[in-house]
């Protein structure tokens, strides 16, 4: 077996002796498709703040290629390819989409290369089939706060995509998504899997299924069990966390 | 060595001031993110309404006049409080959530105080209560014809306009009747006169006398704070403050009335910082400009200190306090009298009061290399970037 | 439509350039001289709080460098300023005899005009470098700005022996190429110069504000954890342009100050900084061109209130504060700009011609041109 992409090894993070993480091992591959799911308060948004720098964890490492990422910054893990969608939608209210796009794309991120540099062709490419793609493209020269919530959640993707990171993590990219837009996602997802290795955090279990990949389960912090989905919604304890609010 | 430790409590006594208006300005900075610029204003204000006191008590002389001071710590924190919840009221509440906008209107508050404080006379005072009087019937009347209109809202403001220039007007011809047009204040300083009891020592301690003044102010900072700590931890209103300090959204779901309590913290803000300024007349002469020698100091503490930490507040405004008024007199030379000539030159540099200043603001610079937020920063998940 | 809207800047310019200096007496040519240098400012503060969020509130402290660098060195150049040793008089009144070291290359004018914006720049870009690289923001910079500006005016205020204190460095007095700096000719080259200098103050603000670069500053003011999720650092976006806006206010503090004819630590104090920031909040922040109307506008009214009610202006001042801040808060421009006059008509039943929604199709040429 190969050395895994991105690996946890007993992360704790703790606020004011309240903790958030205790002891949580986790393992990525290169190119796998992961999804996590928990209950409120599993821990699930900070297990991906320890990854991208946001929280500093209290005890365990976080390594990344072998390289660790613990006391880098935000800005640094992201640039070594690890990008993420936060919960909310967020994206820059008074850009146009277009230019949301086009700060994601930029290949040099330094202040320096911003001013001089001009973008390349292939990146303008890119912005346009990412536009297509997540059906925005009408809209490219609205700005971005007076789009629609769904609209606001495709472009924080696609302005994910544009970064074109090596690990995606999504945290709740169906949030407040119709039916329709929530299938299109999960294709898309499924598309960027391969080539990419992503970890989506969802409540919405039917999205989930769409997904068809194994399934980790998060409670009080914890790794509470790994498997395939139909394997996890039969164990009694990730049911009793869930105090039979499982779909079925 | 005396004179080192009368210069602590030198600091100790500024500090105890700075304390006082930097809790006012660090809770309500802790509980609606808002930075009140006319802060020392207020305590402005506080040392105005002490010198009014005084003079009302002046004729009757005597005892009553020793009594002056009590009455007017009191009222001080009643006037400024009030102004502070009429302030609330009608400007912050416009603006929440958008904190540099707040800034630069409270900056225009502090301004319209300070050249109100200058200029105030019987005159100004009728001009400004006709322009308000007749701006109210205006706009009330205007509501009942035609406040279902569009344009009522430009109209509305049409209305106060030619209140506002009415009131300018009928200021200029009343100032023509001479016993009106005098200022009350004018622009310059004003002395208060401390009681008897506060003035001279208090006794000695180990050969050190104790200068009245400053004993009084130290003991009054911290019997407020203890009111304060009190207040918060142990009434009921005080847990709400604190409850909405948390977390704002919860609160106005649990049915706590936010709005009030943004009133009642923003007043009792106010109110600590009358007091400060009903503290320094004792120190010295005071005027219209007072607030803004203060209010710097009062942000050095806050950013010093950390957000509405009460024992970061403190510790903060007594290090500065004493850092102000050791360095700034220069009574290091005195104590260490032996310096290599290098140091020495380096004391003096900062020997002054602004000089001093200086010293304190690169400390403080350099202490947030090290500690971004203050001595005690909060941590959590409600630390929100 | 678009050759009209191409000529406007050009027109205004000929205006400024020409027919004002013909229908304006000295005087009132000199005050809009002092508008427009100020204006530049007002450009500073508007590149570093409309377009990057972070309010400033102490700019003063780079004007007044400006201004002391070209004051210094007329001073040291004009022989009727000189006392005995060869060095300003005011020095005699301190017992200084040998010129302080820091005065001896502004002997130069070559170093003072680099010096003039130089210094701001590194002292801003210092200072913010401090400040931004422990994610100080929001309110808590804004106080520390204002902190550093008191501890700058303390500095020159209490240094007698060093740059003269609280009375400052007069420079109407001094000579420059032979001309005295106060005389009438003199101020009209210097109108001149800053009705150039205008312009190219406009266009280095906006070769910042346009572009990616230009959308990274947005981008930290709505949302600077975002910004460095998309692995960008913050940090050298905010400090360039805090520098930027340095020098331009340097620039701009010594164009006033020869116009005015005295540089002093006035220029420091905390209400002159603050001031400076309603001239881009009346004239619409965010926008390039709200600051110079607001800058302008705002000191023609202060000049108008202050000569007719000098009390009336702290009055005045405060009110605009409270007014812009309130009801008017993308200022003039930007309530033009966003439809406000033509709501105003509306509600007076004066009603416009609808505007059909949505503008699919302009959108849709909009994308034929990109691609």
């Amino acid at each position: 077996m190969t050395q895994p992409l991105l690996e946890l090894h007993d992360v704790s993070v703790s606020f004011d002796g309240f903790y958030a993480l205790t002891d949580l091992s986790l393992t990525l591959n290169k190119g796998e498709l992961k999804s996590i799911i928990g209950p409120n308060g599993a821990g699930k948004t900070t297990f991906l703040d320890v990854i991208t720098g946001k929280v500093r964890p209290t005890k365990g490492t976080v390594t990344f290629r072998g390289k660790s990422l613990v006391g880098l910054s935000e800005q640094r893990i992201s640039r070594e390819g690890i990008g993420r969608k936060f919960q909310t939608p967020r994206v820059f209210e008074n850009l146009t989409v277009l230019r949301n796009l086009e700060l994601a794309v930029s290949p040099h991120k330094s202040a320096f290369n911003l001013l001089i540099d001009k973008l390349p062709t292939s990146a303008k490419d890119e912005v346009q089939r990412l536009m297509h793609y997540v059906g925005l493209a009408p809209f490219a020269t609205t700005r971005a706060g007076s789009l629609s919530h769904g609209q606001k959640q495709w472009l924080a993707i696609a302005t994910l995509v544009a970064q074109a990171p090596e690990v995606l993590l999504l945290d709740e990219p169906v949030a407040g998504l119709t039916d329709e837009e929530t299938v299109r996602t999960a294709e898309l997802i499924k598309s960027l899997a391969g080539d990419h290795t992503v970890v989506v955090i969802e409540h919405d279990m039917e999205f989930i299924r769409d997904l068809n990949a194994p399934v980790t389960v998060l409670h009080q912090g914890q790794l509470l069990t790994e498997g395939p989905l139909e394997q996890v919604k039969a164990d009694p304890r990730v049911i009793e966390v869930y105090l039979g609010q499982s779909d079925d | 060595m005396e004179l080192f430790f009368s210069q602590i409590l030198d600091g100790l006594s500024i500090g105890s001031v700075l304390l006082l208006a930097a809790t006012g300005l660090s809770i309500v900075f802790g509980l609606m993110g808002v930075i009140n610029l006319a802060h020392g204003e207020l305590m402005m204000l506080g040392a105005y309404v002490t010198f009014v006191v005084q003079s009302l008590f002046k004729p009757m002389g005597g005892v009553i006049f020793e009594l002056y001071f009590p009455v007017a710590l009191v009222l001080s924190f009643i006037v400024t409080a009030l102004v502070g919840v009429l302030l609330e009221r009608t400007l912050i509440r416009q603006l929440y959530g958008r904190p540099l906008e707040t800034l630069l209107a409270t900056w225009g508050v502090s301004l319209i105080l300070i050249q109100l404080v200058r200029s105030i006379s019987s005159a100004m005072l009728m001009g400004i209560l006709i322009a308000v009087a007749l701006g109210f019937l205006g706009t009330r009347l205007l509501r009942l014809k035609i406040g279902d209109k569009p344009f009522f809202p430009y109209l509305y403001g049409v209305t106060w306009a030619i209140a506002g220039v009415i009131g300018l007007v009928s200021v200029n011809a009343l100032s023509a009747i001479r016993p009106l047009a005098s200022a009350w204040f004018g622009p310059r300083n004003i002395d208060v006169t401390a009681p008897k009891w506060l003035q001279g020592s208090w006794g000695k301690i180990g050969g050190i006398e104790l200068p009245g003044i400053r004993i009084f102010i130290i003991l009054l900072s911290i019997v407020l704070l203890l009111a304060m700590v009190w207040f918060l931890t142990k009434s009921a209103w005080g847990l709400r403050i604190r409850a909405v300090t948390q977390n704002r959204q919860m609160s106005n779901c649990l049915g706590i009335p936010t709005d009030r309590v943004d009133s009642i913290t923003f007043g009792i803000g106010s109110g600590l910082a009358g007091v400060a300024g009903c503290a320094i007349t004792l120190l010295g002469s005071v005027g219209p400009n007072l607030g803004a020698a203060y209010i710097v100091s009062c942000f050095m503490v806050i950013v010093l200190g950390g957000v509405g930490n009460l024992l970061g507040t403190i510790l903060a405004s007594l290090i500065l306090g004493i850092i102000q008024s050791v360095v700034g007199s220069g009574s290091l030379l005195i104590v260490f009298p032996n310096l290599p000539p290098a140091a020495k030159g380096v004391v003096e540099f900062f020997a002054t009061t602004s000089m001093s200043l200086v010293l304190v603001f690169i400390f403080i610079i350099a202490f947030l290399q090290f500690r971004p937020n203050g001595m005690f920063p909060q941590k959590g998940r409600s630390v929100e970037a | 439509m678009k050759l009209v809207q191409r000529l406007v800047p050009w027109i205004l310019l000929a205006i400024a350039l020409f027919i004002l200096p013909a229908i304006l007496d000295d005087f009132r040519l000199n005050l809009f001289g002092r508008y427009f240098a100020l204006a530049i400012t007002a450009l500073a503060i508007d590149l570093i709080w409309g377009y990057t969020g972070l309010l400033s509130l102490g700019q003063g402290i780079f004007f007044s460098l400006g201004g002391y660098a070209v004051a210094m060195n007329l001073m040291l150049n004009t022989k009727s300023e000189a006392g005995g040793n060869g060095i300003p008089k005011f020095f005699e009144n301190y017992g200084v005899e040998q010129l302080p070291f820091f005065w001896q290359p502004f002997w130069s004018p070559t170093f003072t005009l680099i010096a003039l914006w130089l210094i701001p720049a590194i002292v801003a870009g210092l200072v913010g470098y401090l400040i931004f690289r422990n994610r100080i923001k929001g309110v808590y910079f804004s106080i520390i700005t204002q902190a550093a500006l008191m501890v700058f005016y303390h500095f020159f205020n209490g240094q007698q022996k060093l740059i003269n204190g609280t009375n400052g460095l007069k420079t109407s007095t001094t000579e420059l190429f032979g001309m005295l700096v106060g005389s009438p000719d003199m101020q009209l080259w210097l109108y001149r110069l800053t009705v150039v200098l205008l312009p190219v103050a406009y266009l280095i603000c906006r070769y910042f504000t346009s572009g990616r670069f230009g959308d990274a500053l947005i981008a930290i003011r709505d949302d600077e954890q975002r910004l460095r999720f998309t692995g960008f650092n913050p940090v050298p976006f905010k400090t360039i342009v805090f520098l930027v806006a340095g020098a331009l206010c340097g620039v701009s503090g010594a164009l006033y100050t020869v116009q005015t004819g005295i540089v002093s630590p006035q220029f420091m104090s905390i209400s002159n900084s603050i001031e400076m920031v309603i001239w881009v909040a009346v004239g619409g922040r965010g926008t390039l061109v709200g600051p110079i109307i607001g800058a302008t506008l705002v000191n023609y009214l202060r000049s108008l209130v202050s000569e007719a009610l000098p009390e009336l202006w702290l009055f005045v001042q405060g009110a605009l504060f409270i007014f812009v801040v309130v009801l008017m808060p993308d200022g003039i421009y930007g309530w033009f700009k966003n439809g406000g006059f033509r709501t105003l008509l509306a509600a007076f039943g004066i009603a416009p011609k609808a505007r059909t929604y949505p503008k699919l199709d302009e959108n849709a040429t909009a994308l034929e041109e990109l691609s």
